[in-house]
């Protein structure tokens, strides 16, 4: 994975939260991380990618901060539903808009879901290696994983 | 006032549409979470605009279009995909959308869109 196909998704997370009612977000340096457990955190939405490119981007956060994402868009709902919805909805967001620069052959597939631990995916290329963008918003912590072959 | 079905997999999605799509405008007749249900809806429910994602289980939105269109070639719809890429637009634009949108969007993004569809009306 190239660092200019990093910066896509970084550019993309800045962009998403400044939809929100507070749009200072910080976006860290992203890291090489062996397993998604590293950075794990309440719920993940995972997207799978195919197609020219293959591999996955995991959107994990606490409940938390995807509660008072909900909430940042006017919505009053702040169910487990909503909660599970929203995650998936945010990386399907993330990953989609990386379509701009990466092209049609950048496939995405409907968000799968999980709570703790995300769900062994059988998308991550073999032997490919998974970034870790950490994210700042609010008070809370969060990520986004990705692995691209 | 125009009669508006809201076709997305996400609830949060769907609720944000209806809150901020102009209520004086549009009456939100229905919303579907995959293609298959909106195919049926358009049927039962009888909207002349569409909001459309792309990305959905069973029946994705470009595959929706085509059938939406087949079924009433008036309908107006209007597509909103986190998809920004151009070929993703002009696909969807020839099998019969009339404007597209990328998430995330803002209230206002909306509505303008939205008035982009029935202003000729």
């Amino acid at each position: 994975m190239m660092e200019n196909q990093l910066k896509i998704f970084i550019d993309g997370i800045v962009n998403y939260f400044h939809h929100t009612n507070d749009s200072s977000v910080f976006v860290g340096s992203p890291y090489l991380i062996n397993d998604l457990d590293e950075i794990s955190s309440d719920y993940t939405g995972s997207i799978a990618i195919s197609g020219s490119y293959e591999g996955a981007c995991h959107f994990t956060a606490p409940s938390a901060l995807v509660r008072h994402l909900i909430l940042s868009f006017g919505e009053t709902d702040t169910s487990e539903s909503m909660i599970s919805d929203t995650v998936g909805e945010v990386a399907n967001t993330l990953s989609g808009n990386a379509r701009q620069k990466l092209g049609k052959g950048f496939n995405i597939s409907t968000p799968t879901i999980s709570k703790g631990r995300p769900c062994d995916t059988p998308t991550r290329a073999d032997h490919s290696r998974i970034y870790a963008i950490p994210i700042s918003w609010k008070s809370y912590k969060a990520a986004l994983g990705i692995h691209l072959n | 006032m125009h009669r508006l079905m809201i076709v997305d997999d996400s609830k949060l999605i769907r609720h944000k549409i209806a809150r901020q799509s102009d209520q004086k405008l549009f009456d939100v007749v229905c919303s579907a979470a995959n293609g298959e249900e909106a195919v049926d809806m358009l049927k039962q429910f009888n909207p002349d605009v569409v909001t459309m994602d792309l990305t959905m289980p069973m029946l994705d939105g470009i595959e929706c279009i085509k059938q939406l269109v087949e079924i009433d070639d008036t309908v107006k719809i209007l597509v909103i995909s986190a998809l920004n890429d151009k070929a993703t637009g002009m696909e969807a634009l020839e099998e019969g959308a009339m404007g597209f949108i990328t998430k995330p969007f803002n209230e206002n993004d909306l509505r303008i869109a939205l008035m982009d569809m029935v202003i000729e009306d």
